[in-house]
């Protein structure tokens, strides 16, 4: 089969690799139709996740048919059509059934890795490094998808791919970022990006009851996107963050900040040089500029919010800020699998249609084209989505 | 609004496990690093005023160089004592030293340079230093030597269940990678076959020492073994209802020669670290149903033994079949793999 695979920093190349095959008796093999590269998956193509191997195939949000399903799997039959939660979980373990699927102690076969990063391990993630378990991800024709009885969820024929493929993670994703915020009628909510995680926040937050949604990036045409998902703006390139919000909140702050950003901040000069340097002489390993200023700015007694990918350390945390305020820190890669039946409801009530973050459909033959695309926001690019089924240029949607 | 009763202590002591047989005890560790201070202090002031060290034990002045020379050695022993997990080798190299220090000292009672009430004092007090030395050394080189491996892990099972799991010795080689087989003899006994180097194997038996349901298995090799070793199983009620703490501890006495090789092999370089992993495909086999495979980790989740997050061919497929590292129901599929996919 055809496959997405990374050669090293900024470097990916589709080629022919061998097909899955099911090797524990949960598995299921999914032919998959869409897939999608996520904002995290420039984190691996910027080369800021250690333990990456050569010829590892990408991605983790995907979809397809179900062609092949172990022993054990009984609510899957062949032709199923299903999309893939990005975590991969038991469903038997303690977390599991605690429903927080992306801390399962069973499906990450290097836990040991992990715990010598993090102290403990995590769940496993197609394709997101051998630290997750060196999972092959679903920028293929082909994905092995482990405890198939647990994740994947059966979507009805009548929405499209672009209407169900983000429930695998961006969706669920941005859902949780509001959900930690705890909102409570009237309340403000400020989101430090508008990628297309950022964007679900907005869209979350509302349908979680917030009165006012503030969103913060630099990029025109991601802050028009807010802009039609209800949210004012503020582009930081042109105005002080802090004094714009505190203008726009009575000096109080907002009730919530979610850091939709992660590990890769930009930040105005001279702050993202600083952190640049650190991070280039391996002082700190991410940049925290907006989860930092989302500290700042939070009201008194307020929720931060942590749904941006951080993978490793941070200098110049302002740990006092957070003691001395009384503020709440929530965090956590999403449950996805806790998500997808309620958020796949609100999709077919028509609450919303996921599809509007789309701005390119291509082949996945283009995929390292379209990572270039991604990285450097080339063409007004948001959100990628990959066809196996496809030959040729892709399209411009919006 | 009901109380709760306030915690003075925690319930559960570790007092037994510092205690346990074989573990160093932390009076003759703390004894070891007084002496490695001592070493390089003595040391460094032979090395650098050898002429003072002479006055002091009344030796000729002559002599300068040789005492350099036993300060370098003082040095050497002290830092081998702090740079050691077993402090006992620096501690038998004091006691060598301090054996040439007593026979210098004998010479210079016969050299006529020597003042013989200073010499006499420096003897006694090298006596003195040697008898502690002494104590020092047996007490770290007593008890049983060998390596220890602890490790624990939660399994969302009830003790029973877990004991009885872990009873059935022949299901022991499903998450512990070294193992081929273990066989029930019955009465207690068990015949263990471990893989060796080069596809070699080594076995020997085991008895059953206690063994209370839901609680606890210890078992140990019969005494003319090959492989002398030992296990301890625990298994406690996790609190809230939560499963059950399993907590393992495996000790090994590799034996000298080819058979100790094969052993300490056997147990790679970091047996914790072994353990541990093998308690984590416990728990897989238990919560789950069988080990869980990554693409990655398909021939062994170790750092060199990583192959790239993607499907495997016909041949790695093959090499892990022959590892027994793919579970067993899933044997058949290399063969279809190899006829190319069916849909």
């Amino acid at each position: 089969m055809r496959a997405n695979c990374w050669y090293g920093k900024t470097v990916t190349r589709v080629e022919e690799v061998p097909d899955p095959q099911i090797l524990n008796q949960r598995d299921a093999i999914v032919k998959i139709s869409s897939t999608a590269i996520c904002g995290s998956d420039l984190h691996l193509y910027n080369g800021f996740i250690p333990t990456m191997q050569r010829g590892d195939i990408l991605g983790h949000e995907f979809m397809g048919e179900v062609v092949e399903v172990g022993r054990e799997v009984t609510n899957l039959r062949i032709g199923d059509r299903v999309v893939v939660p990005f975590p991969i979980a038991c469903g038997n373990c303690f977390f599991c059934q605690s429903q927080m699927y992306s801390l399962c102690e069973n499906s990450n076969p290097n836990a040991w890795m992990a715990e010598k990063a993090f102290g403990h391990a995590a769940s496993g993630i197609f394709g997101y490094s051998h630290l997750t378990g060196g999972y092959a991800g679903g920028q293929a024709e082909y994905a092995r998808v482990p405890f198939a009885d647990v994740g994947p969820i059966k979507v009805p024929d009548h929405l499209t791919d672009e209407q169900v493929l983000f429930l695998s993670d961006i969706f669920p994703t941005g859902y949780m970022g509001a959900e930690m915020c705890d909102i409570k009628p009237g309340d403000t909510i400020a989101i430090w990006g508008c990628g297309p995680v950022g964007q679900f926040s907005i869209r979350s937050a509302f349908l979680l009851g917030a009165e006012r949604v503030i969103a913060i990036d630099s990029v025109p045409e991601r802050l028009q996107m807010a802009e039609q998902g209800g949210a004012e703006t503020i582009n930081f390139s042109e105005q002080n963050v802090y004094e714009r919000l505190m203008d726009m909140t009575g000096g109080r702050g907002p009730d919530a900040c979610i850091d939709d950003v992660g590990m890769e901040a930009h930040a105005p000069m001279p702050i993202h040089v600083y952190d640049r340097m650190k991070q280039a002489m391996m002082m700190e390993t991410d940049r925290p500029h907006a989860l930092r200023e989302a500290i700042m700015c939070c009201r008194n007694g307020g929720t931060i919010s942590i749904i941006g990918v951080y993978g490793g350390f941070i200098d110049k945390f302002p740990i006092g800020s957070v003691m001395q305020r009384s503020l709440t820190i929530k965090t956590g890669q999403a449950h996805v699998q806790r998500y997808m039946r309620p958020l796949l409801q609100m999709i077919e009530n028509g609450d919303i249609d996921p599809s509007f973050v789309v701005t390119h459909i291509m082949s996945l033959d283009d995929a390292p084209k379209a990572f270039d695309m991604f990285k450097h926001k080339k063409d007004g690019c948001i959100k990628v989505v990959l066809k196996t089924g496809m030959t040729g240029s892709g399209e411009t949607v919006h | 609004m009901s109380a709760t009763p306030q915690r003075f202590s925690e319930g559960r002591s570790y007092a037994s496990e510092r205690s346990e047989p074989g573990m160093p005890k932390s009076g003759p560790k703390r004894l070891a690093r007084g002496l490695g201070w001592f070493s390089i202090g003595l040391g460094l002031a032979e090395l650098l005023a050898p002429r003072a060290i002479a006055n002091i034990s009344g030796v000729s002045n002559k002599h300068t160089g040789l005492i350099r020379l036993y300060g370098l050695r003082e040095i050497a022993a002290g830092v081998t004592i702090f740079s050691q997990k077993e402090p006992a080798a620096g501690l038998w190299s004091r006691v060598a030293g301090d054996a040439l220090d007593l026979a210098s000292l004998g010479m210079a009672f016969t050299s006529p340079d020597a003042k013989r009430g200073r010499v006499a004092f420096a003897t006694a007090n090298v006596l003195a230093v040697t008898t502690l030395d002494l104590i020092a050394a047996k007490q770290l080189s007593t008890g049983s030597p060998g390596v220890h491996a602890k490790a624990s892990c939660i399994v969302n099972r009830s003790p029973e269940e877990v004991y009885s799991f872990w009873r059935s010795f022949q299901n022991l080689p499903r998450f512990m990678k070294h193992l081929n087989s273990v066989e029930d003899l019955g009465d207690g006994r068990s015949r263990w076959k471990a893989k060796g180097p080069a596809g070699t194997e080594v076995e020997w038996e085991a008895t059953i020492i206690a063994d209370v349901p839901g609680e606890v298995i210890t078992w140990r090799s019969l005494e003319d073994s090959d492989v002398d070793n030992a296990g301890a199983v625990r298994f406690e009620p996790a609190p809230g209802n939560r499963g059950t703490i399993v907590k393992v501890h495996i000790q090994y006495n590799p034996p000298a020669g080819v058979i100790g090789a094969t052993v300490a092999k056997l147990f790679g370089e970091e047996p914790e670290q072994q353990l541990e992993d093998d308690l984590r495909r416990f728990k897989q086999v238990l919560e789950v149903g069988e080990v869980v495979v990554s693409d990655a980790t398909l021939l062994g989740a170790g750092y060199f033994e990583q192959r790239p997050a993607r499907p495997a061919d016909v041949d790695e497929l093959e090499e892990a079949e022959s590892m027994e590292s793919l579970p067993s129901q899933s044997a058949t599929n290399y063969h279809r793999a190899a006829q190319g996919r069916a849909f």
